[in-house]
C-alpha cells in the first residue's frame, strides 16, 4: 500500500526548527563547528560528557533550571536542578574515587529507572570510569555475561535485584569488588554498601580529571548471532553526536521539556534518556513506571512535554485505547514526536496526526552507532514507513559485499542491500571489548556494515527491510538466539534448540524456540511450561522465549548447524529456498 | 462470579506466563508485574486472556488500575456484573 508523504508547513510552526534546509546544513556541516558549541574541560584538560551535560550548566545561568524530573511509580516527584545534579553526581564520583575505582574501571548499574541510576551514570563519567547499564529485566545469566565480559569493578543495584540475581553469581565474579545498594539504609558488609549513606557522607565538590576525548565512557552490550553478547565501547567524544542529534533531530530549544521513554539498559535510554537533553540545558523527564496508556497521556499533559521520544510498541499500544489521546488530554505543548527501536509501521506514523495531533518521526540507529544516524526531520516531509535521511556529518549507503575487501555501492533506487555507514563519526563504537576479531569483521572496503538490510529511494530516503543475520528484535531490543539456545540446552530434557524471532504486530518479533527432546522425554504441555519457566529463571523476561514448540528433530545443514532461517521461513509460511544443504534424515 | 473464582483464573493465567513462579504467594498489595517479572508484552496478553476467560471487557486505558492482586479482583468484581 502506498502512503502519501506527510507535508510540513514550516512557516506556520511556532518554533523554528534548527535544521531548516537539509542540503545546505549537510553541505556546511563540520564536526569542528559542533565541537565549538561545547565547552571542553576548563584549562584545556580535554572533553568529558558529564562536564558538558551538567557542570557547565551548573556554573552558569541554568544552575537553577530543573535538569531531571523523576516521576516515581507511586506518584512521587523528585526534581534535580542542574546545580543539584552537579553536586549529587560529584558525590557519586567521590564515592568511586574513595573506593579505589579508577579511570577506565567499569561501573555497572542494574536497577529500574531510579534517580540513583542517573546520578551514578554522571558520577561515573566524572570519575573518568566507564558506565555500563544493564536492563533490570535480565535474569542472572545475561547479567553474569555482561558483568564478567565488562570487567565490572562496582555494581549499583537494589536489594531485591542483589538478592534474587547477584548473590548466586558473586563467586564467579572475582573482579567485582563493591556492590552499592540504592535502597539499603546502612552498610551490610565491607563489599556490600549503602549508597544513601555514602552519598550523605561524600563531598559534593569534585574536579573532573583530564579526560581525553578518546577515553572510554560508556559500555553497552548488544547481542550477536553466534556468540555471547558483545560490549560496544563508546568514548567521551561521542558527546558531539549526542549534542548534534539533539540539535538537528530532536530539535531541542531552550525551555523544552523532553521525555525519552527508553530504559538506560538500552542505549537509547543512555544517549537520549540521560545525555542529550542535559547537553542542551533542558528539562529531562524520567518515569519510573512501565508503559501504562492512561499514565503516559497524563505525563505528557501534566509535565507539558514539548519533545517526546518513544518506541513503536508504545505508539501501537496507544492506538489501542480507542479514544484518541489528544481528546483525553491537553497535548498542546507537544511539538515533536519521535520513535526508535524498530521500524514504525506507516499506519502508526499517520495515526500520530489523528491521535496526538502530530505525525511520528521515525529514526534509525543502533548500539554500535552511539547516536541517531538516519532520521525524519521536523522541517522535512515524512515518508511513512521510511527511517528518513542521514544526519549531517553522516554518510550512509546501500552496499553489497563482493569479497573480504571489496564492496559495491548500490545506487539504483529501490534495490535491497546492506545498510552501511562511512566510519569516523564521533560516537562510532571503538571496539567490542576484548573481541578485536568481531569488531574487524564489521568493516570492509571503507564501510561499517550495520547488519540491517535496507533500500534507498530516488529522493534519498532509507527504508528498512530486515536483519541480515539471525538477531531477534523484540520490543525494540536485540536478543541473540545463541544465548537463548545455550540456556535451553542446559535443561536435561533438551537435545536441540533453535531460536528465531516470530513476527508480532505489537512488539515486532517475539522470541520463539523450537526444541527437540532427548529420548525418554514426552513433548507435552507440562514440559513446555517447565522449559519456559526454566528459561525465564535464568534469562529473565526480556530474553526468555515466549513460545516453545516441540519438533522431533530440527533442520540442520551438512555441517550439523541448526538452520534458524529455515525454521523462520516455515514459521512464516514462506518458501523454504535452497534446501540443498539441508540434512533431512534424523 | 465469586472472588475466589476470579483469583483462580488470575493465578492460572499468571502461571501460564511465569510457570516458574508461585502466584498464590503474592501479597494482596504487591505489584504483580514486578514481583513475577512480567514484561509489557506478557501483561498485554494477560489482560486479553482475562477478557476471554471472564468475559469482562478491560480497555487498555484501565490496565494501570490493576497493578496488584487486590486491585485486579476489585476491578473484575465491579465490572463482571
Amino acid at each position: 500500500m502506498f502512503w502519501m508523504p506527510i507535508k510540513k508547513h514550516v512557516a506556520s510552526f511556532a518554533v523554528r526548527p534548527n535544521l531548516l534546509d537539509y542540503d545546505e546544513t549537510r553541505a556546511r556541516f563540520s564536526w569542528d563547528a559542533i565541537r565549538g558549541e561545547l565547552d571542553g574541560l576548563p584549562g584545556g584538560r580535554g572533553l568529558n560528557i558529564a562536564h558538558e551535560a551538567v557542570d557547565r550548566h551548573a556554573a552558569g545561568p541554568l544552575a537553577s533550571r530543573i535538569a531531571l524530573r523523576w516521576l516515581g511509580s507511586e506518584g512521587e516527584i523528585q526534581d534535580y536542578t542542574y546545580a543539584d545534579l552537579s553536586g549529587a553526581s560529584s558525590r557519586f564520583a567521590n564515592i568511586l574515587k574513595g573506593l579505589g575505582i579508577a579511570r577506565g574501571d567499569t561501573v555497572c548499574a542494574l536497577a529500574g529507572r531510579v534517580p540513583e541510576l542517573y546520578l551514578a551514570a554522571l558520577g561515573t563519567l566524572k570519575n573518568a570510569s566507564v558506565f555500563c547499564p544493564l536492563f533490570s529485566a535480565f535474569g542472572p545469566e545475561p547479567i553474569f555475561q555482561r558483568l564478567s565480559r565488562g570487567d565490572a569493578r562496582a555494581l549499583v543495584t537494589t536489594e531485591r535485584q542483589y538478592r534474587q540475581k547477584i548473590i548466586p553469581l558473586m563467586d564467579r565474579l572475582p573482579k567485582l569488588s563493591r556492590v552499592l545498594l540504592v535502597d539499603a539504609p546502612d552498610h551490610v558488609a565491607d563489599n556490600l554498601l549503602s549508597l544513601p549513606r555514602m552519598m550523605a557522607e561524600a563531598s559534593d565538590a569534585f574536579t573532573i580529571p583530564p579526560t581525553d576525548p578518546e577515553d572510554m565512557a560508556v559500555l553497552h552490550f548488544t547481542s550477536g548471532t553466534t556468540g555471547m553478547p558483545k560490549g560496544a565501547v563508546h568514548v567521551h567524544n561521542a558527546v558531539l553526536t549526542h549534542y548534534m542529534t539533539g540539535k538537528y533531530v530532536l530539535d531541542f530549544h531552550p525551555g523544552d521539556v523532553f521525555w525519552c521513554t527508553a530504559d538506560p539498559g538500552w542505549i537509547t535510554g543512555t544517549s537520549y534518556g540521560i545525555i542529550a537533553p542535559l547537553l542542551h540545558g533542558i528539562t529531562n523527564i524520567v518515569d519510573e513506571a512501565d508503559f501504562d496508556a492512561e499514565r503516559w497521556c497524563r505525563i505528557l499533559e501534566s509535565q507539558k512535554v514539548t519533545v517526546w521520544y518513544t518506541a513503536p510498541t508504545a505508539i501501537r499500544r496507544l492506538m489501542r485505547i480507542g479514544v484518541e489521546p489528544r481528546l483525553k488530554c491537553d497535548l498542546h505543548h507537544l511539538r515533536l514526536v519521535h520513535s526508535v527501536g524498530e521500524p514504525l509501521n506507516p499506519e502508526a506514523v499517520v495515526w500520530g496526526e489523528k491521535g496526538l495531533g502530530l505525525p511520528v518521526h521515525d529514526n534509525w540507529w543502533q548500539t554500535e552507532t552511539g547516536g541517531i544516524m538516519i532520521a525524519n526531520f521536523a522541517s522535512m516531509e515524512i515518508r511513512p514507513g521510511s527511517m528518513g535521511r542521514p544526519l549531517p556529518g553522516i554518510d550512509a549507503a546501500i552496499v553489497r559485499r563482493i569479497d573480504k575487501d571489496h564492496v559495491e555501492e548500490i545506487r539504483d533506487p529501490g534495490t535491497q542491500g546492506e545498510l552501511a555507514l562511512r566510519p569516523g563519526w564521533p560516537s562510532m563504537f571503538r571496539a567490542y571489548l576484548h573481541d578485536e576479531e568481531r569488531y574487524r569483521k564489521c568493516f570492509a572496503g571503507g564501510w561499517y556494515f550495520t547488519g540491517d538490510l535496507a533500500k534507498l529511494d530516488a529522493d534519498g530516503y532509507f527504508w528498512f527491510v530486515g536483519r541480515a543475520d539471525d538477531i531477534i528484535k523484540t520490543a525494540g531490543h536485540m536478543v541473540g538466539p545463541f544465548e537463548v539456545e545455550s540456556t535451553l540446552m542446559e535443561h536435561p530434557a533438551v537435545a536441540e534448540a533453535g531460536v528465531i524471532g516470530k513476527p508480532d504486530p505489537m512488539i515486532g518479533e517475539i522470541v520463539k524456540a523450537f526444541v527437540a527432546l532427548k529420548s525418554g522425554f514426552e513433548p507435552n504441555e507440562e514440559l513446555r511450561l517447565e522449559l519456559i519457566g526454566f528459561a525465564r529463571k535464568r534469562l529473565g523476561s526480556a530474553v526468555a522465549p515466549k513460545e516453545i514448540e516441540f519438533q522431533p528433530n530440527l533442520p540442520k545443514n551438512k555441517a550439523g548447524k541448526i538452520m534458524r532461517r529455515l525454521l523462520k521461513a516455515r514459521e512464516m509460511g514462506l518458501p523454504e529456498g535452497d534446501l540443498s544443504t539441508l540434512e533431512t534424515s534424523p | 462470579m465469586t472472588e475466589a473464582q476470579i483469583k483462580e483464573v488470575i493465578f492460572k493465567l499468571l502461571k501460564r506466563i511465569a510457570p516458574e513462579s508461585d502466584p498464590q504467594s503474592l501479597g494482596p498489595d504487591e505489584n504483580v508485574r514486578r514481583a513475577l517479572d512480567i514484561d509489557s508484552f506478557d501483561a498485554l496478553n494477560f489482560f486479553i486472556h482475562l477478557h476471554e476467560e471472564l468475559g469482562v471487557t478491560i480497555p487498555e486505558s484501565d490496565y494501570g488500575q490493576m497493578n496488584t492482586l487486590s486491585e485486579m479482583v476489585r476491578y473484575l468484581v465491579k465490572h463482571a456484573g
